[in-house]
């Protein structure tokens, strides 16, 4: 069974198809670059795979499931352009609501264990508000993990994050797939995402213009897809 | 259980993100002591056509500070794509909508608490003895406005305008609720008691909560997601 099954997926914004047809799997274990332009259709299709919005037409199944079913939210994790963790409460207090609505047996106890990890227990309690954006996005990289999922879904991962803290994302990506985790992320990072992934897929205009396995050719050229499927 | 354990996280987290930032509480006490101050000066207290109209201008006072409540209720989750980072996890969207009704409702309830004295010394209000059936009386009306209001602050949070759509769409919805608890109030204003040709608007105001309680809840995730 595939980790991601997409059939046929349409998306209309008005009238206006942001997606046309998109139809491909994402096998179990797998690390999946999703590439395009701006405005190419990626988060739009990401926000459809993480239930945040529903496809006009076609068939999206996640893990076996509807992308909404809660047992399907419980395994999938979700870190978009925003951050996703409230400036009015502490790094303890985001990571501890978190794990609480994800059901997790012992909140306090995950939390902690996270803080540690992306190296914020020093300012457990602060507020995130008075947080500099590399602690911010360290925090929302502790909030996409704690609940061990097993689909991440990253759009644009990399942004704003310092060198620090790119490795520390692409390490525990790594760790991720090692476990056999699924992993799909769009990025215009192509550099980044290539060294990661197992598979690519190019969206342009909405269309699926490439999918197929990551080849020796992308990581040396990382515009290779662009030139040979995309737009110059 | 888990339910409603869930629905307490997402009403907690509000409430306290609330006590920290203060950004609603404080302009909807302002607001409303500001109005029943002015309102003070433009009528004689002592006058029947005062206690007379006590209940309502009381209500639409409580209706105009709400609003500023449930404004920022799901606005407040648009910093940081919060609101996507919620419904992609496993809270379905009536928790969502549960928790953040428990708060807007108490965030708003503590508004009206701190507006009554000031409301029962500017307009000569002598209802001790009927406090108890006031706060029935707060309580029915202020959990009806606010059931109304977190749903249409839901349907209207990705809108530019929605500081404006969301008390155009809002405030004739909350129509028969206000109709209730304006009656009542304006009974036990008077200081005469809730007599059996009454007890219509104390059921009105039950049906009215019980009603949109259970519409907006299973509404709320097709607003939210679609």
């Amino acid at each position: 069974m595939p980790a991601v099954a997409i059939q046929g997926v349409w998306k209309y914004f008005g009238d206006y198809p942001a997606l046309r047809d998109i139809s491909f799997d994402v096998e179990p274990g797998s690390c999946l670059a999703l590439l395009g332009r701006n405005g190419a259709g990626k988060t739009t299709l990401l926000r459809i795979l993480a239930g945040l919005s529903r496809s006009s037409r076609g068939q999206i199944t996640i893990l076996g499931q509807d992308a909404r079913a809660e047992a399907t939210r419980r395994a999938v994790s979700v870190l978009g352009h925003g951050i996703g963790v409230y400036d009015e409460l502490s790094a303890f207090e985001n990571l501890q609501l978190f794990a609480r609505l994800y059901g997790l047996t012992d909140p306090a106890k995950v939390a902690n264990e996270w803080l540690e990890r992306t190296n914020l227990n020093r300012v457990r309690d602060g507020l995130v508000r008075e947080f500099s954006r590399g602690m911010r996005q360290r925090l929302a990289v502790a909030r996409t993990f704690l609940h061990n999922p097993s689909l991440l879904l990253l759009d644009e991962p990399f942004t704003a994050l310092d060198d620090r803290a790119i490795k520390m994302l692409q390490d525990l990506l790594r760790a991720a797939l090692a476990d056999g985790r699924t992993v799909i992320m769009s990025t215009h990072q192509l550099r980044e995402a290539l060294q990661l992934a197992t598979d690519v897929a190019l969206v342009n205009r909405g269309r699926l213009a490439f999918r197929g396995k990551r080849t020796p050719e992308m990581l040396e050229d990382p515009t290779w897809l662009y030139r040979h499927y995309g737009e110059a | 259980m888990k339910f409603l354990r869930q629905a307490w996280a997402v009403a907690a987290k509000d409430l306290r993100s609330e006590i920290r930032s203060k950004e609603s509480i404080n302009a909807s006490v302002a607001f409303a002591l500001v109005i029943l101050l002015l309102f003070s000066f433009a009528f004689d207290p002592t006058s029947d056509q005062v206690r007379e109209i006590a209940g309502g201008l009381l209500w639409l006072v409580f209706a105009f500070a709400g609003t500023l409540i449930l404004n920022r209720s799901f606005a407040r989750e648009l910093v940081n794509d919060c609101l996507d980072a919620l419904l992609a996890s496993p809270v379905s969207g009536a928790q969502l909508f549960l928790g953040k009704t428990i708060a807007n409702f108490v965030i708003l309830m503590a508004v009206e608490t701190l507006a009554l004295p000031v409301f029962t010394v500017f307009y000569n209000v002598h209802w001790t003895q009927s406090i108890g059936l006031v706060f029935v009386v707060m309580l029915l009306g202020t959990w009806g406005l606010t059931v109304i209001g977190t749903l249409f602050s839901a349907m209207t949070v990705n809108l530019r305008l929605r500081e404006l759509m969301l008390p155009m769409l809002v405030y004739p919805m909350m129509i028969p609720a206000l109709m209730g608890a304006i009656q009542l109030s304006s009974v036990l204003v008077a200081g005469e008691p809730v007599g059996a040709e009454n007890q219509i608007w104390f059921r009105l105001l039950v049906a009215f909560d019980v009603i949109f309680s259970l519409l907006a809840l299973a509404l709320v995730e097709t607003v939210l997601v679609g």
